[in-house]
């Protein structure tokens, strides 16, 4: 089967542990983490997980089962790329000196939506939202330039489909089920 | 209180009580009504030894030699009773030594609490004197852990680790309570959990797939049952009879399953895997239905995965989502307890009896009689064979006692030839094979089991793992039976030398020492035989002592253990010989 970019969302309880307890998951089967990201999300006090892999549809398959068997997940999602809205941010910082006089370079930073975030004396702090091959068109640019530094964060993503966890934590609360 | 209220299901409360963490410990523990635990003390978990001495009479704690030795014997105690084991340890070695108890627990899913103690919380990442981060490194092999730092989290969190271990597929839960947290007071009210909002324990059960599964079953020719200890944990021993007696469909087991129907039961064919039978083996590839039940398709059982019931349509019934098409593609997966699914499921079998189905399992289980049983069972030359104590055993217990049994040769031939008539009787290390565990583990079931005949089956290898619970079994006087199988080689790892290294014998002979004059020093009775002719006085001799028994069986030196499927070899392609 073919590996391909899949997105794992994790709803979860707020605990200390888990995400090792999620990494021992991916480690355990040789999996590399691309990217990983974990904020708060929609609902009050459940953290999302959001975990980039790249991997057959069979293995993340599995890999959701078991993450969404370990005791503070509330719910685990697998998703392709045409299923969500995803953005991903870099950060490049530039010597001032080497880019002040150079209008080609602005003008593409313009044109491809960039940000300069700051401007000193010695380096400008340019940012870029979107799609990774956005960002590394942008890296690519600035890279004959001498970047002094470069980073770029995990990949963000909300589906297109509704995620119904409120729903589902509702369900709890209401159910009188005691086994 | 740190600990978040919301997102949990509490029953019955209590009055609120000024107590110690410590105090609050063993009061939680009573009140989920543990009555035995297996530990072993230290300095960060003093505070709560102090109160096992307190509370003596009404909580009983016995002192194992290792704390290897008390996770296994919690485990024991487990496997028979079906209730949670506990076990109790210091930070640091103490954590560390629980370590293979509680991945042996996880990985055959028995219940298990296990409270560790650790450094004060203020010395928390300091490397502190037997700092351990025991709840990282027990992540991965436990259901669930967490390390307590406040008092007053002591009685929800541990009624939270009950729940968890005892609930679903059960599992271990690990405990680390800092010495601080022991020592300062809380008002202490406890109220079991019933629920936990990101955790589902028992899937909701789809009645179409019960449906389809009955269809399935109906409707085929050759169908073919294998049961795991899901039926166990799931207390659906009564339910799988009904099943198979209903439908008349060949039943085999795996390893764990064992006992969950009775031995002599004409349905019951046999095991299934490496050293199983042969015609279940045979027959996986044959069956144009397989019925797994709460079995998790091990590859010690399924053999090479792409010849392995290529033919069958597969129907998995089984409580852990994770299980369903990790190894094997389910057609038919019926999710649930299978307490429920099968209950289900009965409504819509009909009765059938495939006699000319269970004519294949009757021939091939003759070739395995001719080829092998028969020379394992009457030999009347060499050296004693292992399953003839297994078969004597058999005839003085008449099937009722429970055998523990270490790993190696010795396991296989024990769960070969063991016959049980009721279920939670057999405990043994499946998925683990952790040699040294059954020992501890025979003292556990000893005391879950009081009544009943427990016999341990031990290589002189794994015997000299946790040898020093014979101290444990001396002091607290359970009167388990012993049996070493002595081939003064680490057996089952010289068979594979013997198959496929071409007898380079690397590291498995062994010099031994006098194993009954160990027992002895320990102050067991104790007997050895070499000779076949005393082999069944001795074994009537042991299962009439009311007292620990040791006894030493000089067993063929180089016996293997047939039948066998390689490893990498399909099940259909069983050896034996
Ligand atoms: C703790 C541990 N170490 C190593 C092994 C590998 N191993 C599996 S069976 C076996 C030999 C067991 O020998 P013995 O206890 O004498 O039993 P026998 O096979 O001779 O019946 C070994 C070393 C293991 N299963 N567990």
């Amino acid at each position: 089967m073919e590996k391909k970019n899949y997105t794992v969302s994790v709803y979860t309880e707020n605990n200390l542990g888990l995400l090792s307890r999620i990494a021992a998951i991916f480690l355990k089967r040789h999996i590399n983490i691309e990217s990983i990201t974990v904020s708060q999300s929609e609902v009050h006090e459940v953290m999302r997980f959001i975990i980039i892999v790249e991997v057959t549809e069979e293995q993340v398959k599995k890999i959701v089962g078991q993450i969404e068997k370990q005791i503070e997940v509330i719910k685990a999602f697998y998703h392709k790329d045409e299923e969500l809205i995803y953005q991903e941010t870099a950060l490049y910082k530039v010597r001032s000196s080497d880019f002040v006089e150079d209008f080609d370079i602005q003008s593409f930073i313009k044109k491809t939506n960039a940000r300069i975030v700051t401007v000193s004396p010695n380096f400008f702090v340019i940012e870029k939202t979107g799609e990774r091959h956005e960002t590394e068109s942008l890296y690519e640019k600035l890279k004959p330039y001498g970047l002094m530094q470069f980073v770029r964060s995990g990949t963000i993503a909300v589906s297109k489909n509704e995620m119904p966890i409120s729903e589902l934590l509702e369900k709890f609360n209401t159910s009188n089920t005691i086994q | 209180m740190e600990v978040k209220t919301a997102g949990f299901k509490e029953v019955s409360t209590a009055e609120t009580l000024k107590v110690s963490g410590a105090e609050a410990v063993i009061k939680s523990l009573l009140a989920e009504g543990v009555e035995v635990m297996y530990g072993y003390p230290g300095g960060a978990i003093m505070p709560v030894y102090d109160e096992i001495f307190k509370y003596k009479g009404q909580i009983e704690h016995v002192l194992t030699r290792h704390e290897q030795g008390a996770a296994h014997a919690a485990q024991g105690y487990a496997r028979v009773t079906g209730k949670v084991g506990v076990a109790i340890a210091t930070s640091g070695p103490g954590a560390t030594n629980l370590i293979t108890g509680i991945a042996d627990a996880h990985i055959d899913s028995t219940p298990m609490v296990c409270i560790t103690g650790q450094v004060g919380s203020h010395l928390l990442g300091s490397d502190a004197f037997q700092e351990i981060d025991i709840v990282g490194l027990s992540t991965p092999i436990t259901k669930w852990n967490y390390q307590i730092t406040k008092a007053s989290e002591i009685p929800e969190v541990l009624a939270r680790a009950f729940y968890i271990a005892r609930s679903g597929r059960p599992g271990p839960v690990l405990i680390d309570i800092t010495k601080d947290a022991q020592f300062e007071s809380l008002d202490f009210s406890y109220k079991k959990c019933s629920g936990i909002r990101s955790y589902t324990p028992y899937p909701e059960v789809n009645l179409l797939q019960v449906e389809r599964a009955a269809q399935a079953i109906n409707n085929a020719k050759k169908p073919m049952i294998v049961f795991g200890q899901g039926v166990i944990l799931g207390s659906a021993e009564k339910l799988l009879k009904e099943v198979v007696e209903k439908t008349g469909i060949p039943a085999a087991w795996t390893i764990l399953g064992l006992s969950a129907l009775e031995t002599d039961h004409p349905l019951n064919v046999g095991m299934v895997g490496m050293h199983g039978n042969y015609a279940p083996n045979i027959l996986t590839n044959e069956c144009d239905v397989l019925i797994a039940i709460g079995m998790r398709f091990d590859d010690r059982v399924t053999g090479d995965l792409n010849t392995y019931a290529k033919q069958a349509t597969i129907i998995h019934f089984e409580i852990d989502p994770a299980e369903v098409n990790k190894n094997v593609h389910a057609h038919i997966p019926v999710l649930g307890d299978v307490k429920q699914t099968l209950k289900l499921l009965l409504e819509f079998l009909q009765p059938k009896s495939h006699d000319q189905w269970h004519n294949k399992f009757r021939e091939l289980h003759s070739t395995e009689y001719e080829k092998i049983i028969k020379n394992d069972l009457s030999a009347s030359e060499g050296k004693i064979k292992m399953a003839e104590v297994l078969d004597e055993i058999n005839t003085v217990s008449k099937g009722d006692a429970i055998i523990v049994s270490d790993v190696g040769q010795h396991q296989m031939v024990a769960c070969r030839y063991a016959k049980f008539n009721s279920s939670r009787s057999n405990v043994t290390s499946g998925g683990l094979g952790t040699m040294g565990f059954a020992l501890p583990a025979a003292i556990g079931a000893k005391m879950g089991s009081p009544n009943r005949q427990v016999v341990a089956i031990i290589g002189d290898g794994g015997f000299q793992m946790t040898l020093q619970e014979l101290a444990t079994i001396y002091q607290m006087n359970v009167p388990v039976k012993i049996v070493v199988l002595n081939n003064n080689f680490l057996g089952m790892v010289r068979q594979w030398q013997q198959m496929f290294f071409e007898k380079r014998y690397a590291s498995t002979e062994m010099v031994n020492p006098d194993f009954t004059g160990i027992a002895k020093a320990y102050h067991l009775t104790t007997r050895k035989i070499s000779e076949r002719s005393n082999l069944q006085e001795a074994v009537q001799e042991m299962l009439a002592s009311d007292k620990p028994f040791f006894l030493e069986v000089e067993v063929e030196k180089e016996e293997c253990v047939f039948p066998m499927i390689t490893t990498g070899a399909s099940v259909s392609d069983i050896r034996l010989e």
